[in-house]
């Protein structure tokens, strides 16, 4: 039964990154109709700032929580200026295309510089040890990061469904050129939502350089699941990608305990339950 | 039609003749570098198994000799149906006559079949899987670096010497994982230890904290960690979090090469045992390959145990061939002749090859260095004991192999 509850929360960790990344994918789905295939990469570049800014600049873990994903997030809207705003009102697949084509790139370099077995990033001194909890070891900087991304799940959601800023983007995605009409700067504002989901995306890369390896690979190995997620969950719908985020992880972890070896197929079984019963996902509205 | 059959007759005569002189003594060499160059694996081969290679043909001065070789290399992605159909194109189209590297010992043991069905040569220095020389042996393969049997043999019982005698496995979930958890727990047992769990966790995994708590759980002495690459680095970068080493057990990596101890910083990697058969800091030899390799790469790597041995499987083949004046393109009568003759070159020092397949040469264990006793970059090891090359590996007389004589 111990051993069931120290499953049970090592669920809910690996739950924190799945939602941190689905949510920034929902955002950016949600607003933007685009199914971003880079964000994987972009979680991996995430860590990889981090890496630089300890080894090249001396900055620590900390500021790197708030630099890397706004540097991240500039690389994110040059990309959506550049490339991704000329795919706006093209079927789905055009955007699908361009981003996992740009994740290959992009994965393509940094392995080319730093190969695959990664570089390695120490936990900040703050965090290091853990407490013993009786019926697990938790290191402290495990249950941080459950603490900080259900935090910044919670804003972004605020954000979006609960502020006036949240109601003109929901408005300018229902319709443009009305929102327009109010003087509202809409490619503007569709930039800061791609460059907002994108910084998710590096946040959850600086949360995870502690803990796995800082690898080119990172976010390939990860994006798969997490669209699974998004799937489940509902394309676009903002609370649903975080329920369900923390909700596979936990799955996940179960399967991890119960039966290993199907641990890594066990989210696509769910995924096809789900779309067999409900197509849209499970939060998801019908179209 | 007088001037078409004149040109029949000249283009017959032509291809006679050229083939003819192909018959007397053909001296042209296609190696193919079949590995992993982009996954997890690409590190301990990958690029620097192709640069190993390109560095066996330069110093080989065969083209001095009027040989002319050439070099493919491909991504298997360590998948065995990419790594057969690279292959089989490889040997029927591109005329490739020898395989080197060729890592991940599912794509291995697929590939050994093949290379035997189309007669051609295996120098595999990257796959771990010990059947590649016992019941899967062919007459075709040289099986060159290590093997799980090795490893099993000196890490294991190094470590059951040193009282770990209970052990939980956490195995990567495919042939590699079960040959190298099958081997070692044989000799974890004979030792006198035992084994009282194991987990089996998917090839690449990300997060190995639901497989550490159960080892933790288990309460056994050793963790012994049946997996490579990057699933090892992130295993020991995950248990030092989880407090697993500093709770009293002990991990043991049965596999890690260099780049891994590179990539997880000696702090994280200190105190570990482990057995490789070279280290690019052994003697002068393998100092001055190290550091001409070195200087070739990207990212200024030294070279690998698996790279290393491309380089001296490849030193081998060529002297072999050369011996016999021209390439028969016949893989078992190469291999054949391999065998016959001792191998020498500066990685590896002088050793022999079995009937079965098998290279021999010494195994080491060693040590990772503490921080401070690094003097630099690459300076990680500390060598702990050595095993003679007639010790280090499956003796004949366990062996399933049908080409062994009883």
């Amino acid at each position: 039964m111990q051993a069931l509850y120290a499953q049970l929360l090592v669920g809910l960790i690996n739950g924190s990154f799945y939602a941190l990344l689905s949510l920034g994918l929902a955002v950016i789905f949600g607003m933007l109709n685009i199914i971003n295939f880079a964000h994987g990469a972009l979680y991996m570049m995430g860590a990889f700032c981090a890496y630089f800014l300890l080894n090249i600049a001396g900055i620590g873990y900390w500021p790197a929580l708030i630099i890397a994903p706004i540097v991240v997030g500039i690389f994110g809207m040059i990309l959506e200026r550049t490339m991704l705003q000329w795919l706006s009102g093209l079927d789905h697949l055009y955007g699908l295309l361009l981003t996992f084509g740009i994740a290959l790139i992009v994965q393509g370099v940094f392995q080319n510089y730093f190969g695959s077995s990664g570089l390695p990033y120490a936990i900040p001194d703050e965090l290091k040890g853990g407490m013993n909890l009786g019926f697990m070891f938790l290191p402290i900087y495990r249950g941080w990061v459950v603490v900080f991304s259900l935090v910044v799940c919670i804003a972004t959601w605020y954000l979006i469904e609960k502020t006036r800023l949240g109601a003109n983007l929901r408005a300018a995605t229902e319709n443009p050129t009305l929102v327009r009409a109010f003087g509202i700067n809409v490619p503007r504002m569709i930039t800061l939502t791609y460059g907002l989901g994108v910084g998710l995306a590096a946040l959850a890369g600086v949360l995870s350089a502690p803990i796995n390896q800082v690898r080119p690979l990172m976010g390939a190995d990860l994006i798969i699941v997490v669209f699974a997620v998004v799937v489940i969950g509902g394309m676009g719908s903002i609370m649903g990608s975080i329920i369900t985020g923390f909700a596979l992880g936990v799955i996940e972890g179960l399967t991890k305990y119960f039966y290993p070896e199907a641990s890594n197929t066990v989210v696509f079984v769910l995924m096809v339950l789900v779309l067999l019963v409900k197509p849209t996902g499970l939060t998801g509205r019908a179209a | 039609m007088k001037h078409r059959i004149s040109a029949l007759f000249l283009g017959t005569a032509l291809a006679l003749a050229a083939g003819g002189g192909v018959m007397a003594q053909d001296k042209t060499v296609k190696i193919g570098v079949l590995t992993d160059n982009s996954g997890l694996y690409s590190d301990l081969g990958g690029a620097g198994s192709t640069l190993a290679a390109q560095m066996a043909v330069e110093d080989s001065g065969l083209a001095a000799k009027g040989w002319k070789i050439d070099i493919v290399s491909a991504d298997h992605q360590n998948k065995p149906d990419i790594g057969t159909t690279i292959a089989r194109q490889w040997i029927d189209v591109e005329k490739v006559d020898i395989f080197v590297d060729v890592l991940n010992s599912g794509v291995a043991l697929a590939v050994n079949n093949l290379v035997k069905e189309k007669n051609s040569v295996m120098i595999n220095t990257g796959a771990a899987t010990s059947d590649l020389t016992n019941a899967q042996c062919s007459p075709n393969t040289i099986h060159w670096v290590y093997d799980t049997y090795m490893l099993a043999n000196s890490t294991g019982q190094a470590l059951v010497k040193a009282g770990g005698d209970t052990w939980y496995f956490l195995t990567a979930d495919y042939a590699f994982g079960h040959a190298l958890e099958r081997d070692t727990a044989a000799v974890v047992v004979k030792s006198g230890g035992k084994v009282i769990g194991t987990v089996r966790h998917p090839l690449n995994s990300s997060d190995f904290s639901s497989f550490l708590l159960q080892a933790q759980a288990s309460k056994a002495k050793i963790i012994g960690m049946a997996n490579a690459g990057g699933d090892t680095t992130n295993t020991i970068k995950q248990a030092a979090e989880f407090g697993i080493v500093s709770g009293g057990q002990k991990l043991a990596g049965l596999l890690l090469f260099i780049n891994d101890v590179h990539s997880l910083g000696l702090k994280v990697a200190q105190g570990l045992n482990f057995t490789e058969t070279f280290y690019w800091d052994l003697n002068d030899g393998t100092r001055a390959f190290s550091k001409r390799f070195s200087e070739r790469m990207k990212n200024k790597a030294m070279p690998s145990m698996v790279q290393a041995g491309v380089y001296s499987g490849l030193i081998h083949y060529f002297k072999t061939i050369d011996a016999m004046g021209g390439n028969p393109h016949d893989g078992v009568k190469v291999v054949a002749k391999m065998k016959e003759a001792p191998t020498d070159d500066p990685l590896f020092g002088k050793g022999t090859i079995r009937a079965d397949g098998r290279k021999l040469h010494p195994a080491y264990l060693f040590e990772v260095k503490k921080p401070a006793e690094s003097k630099g970059p690459w300076d990680y090891y500390k060598l702990v004991g050595t095993t003679p090359a007639d010790q280090a590996f499956r003796p004949l007389s366990e062996s399933a192999c049908p080409l062994v004589k009883k």
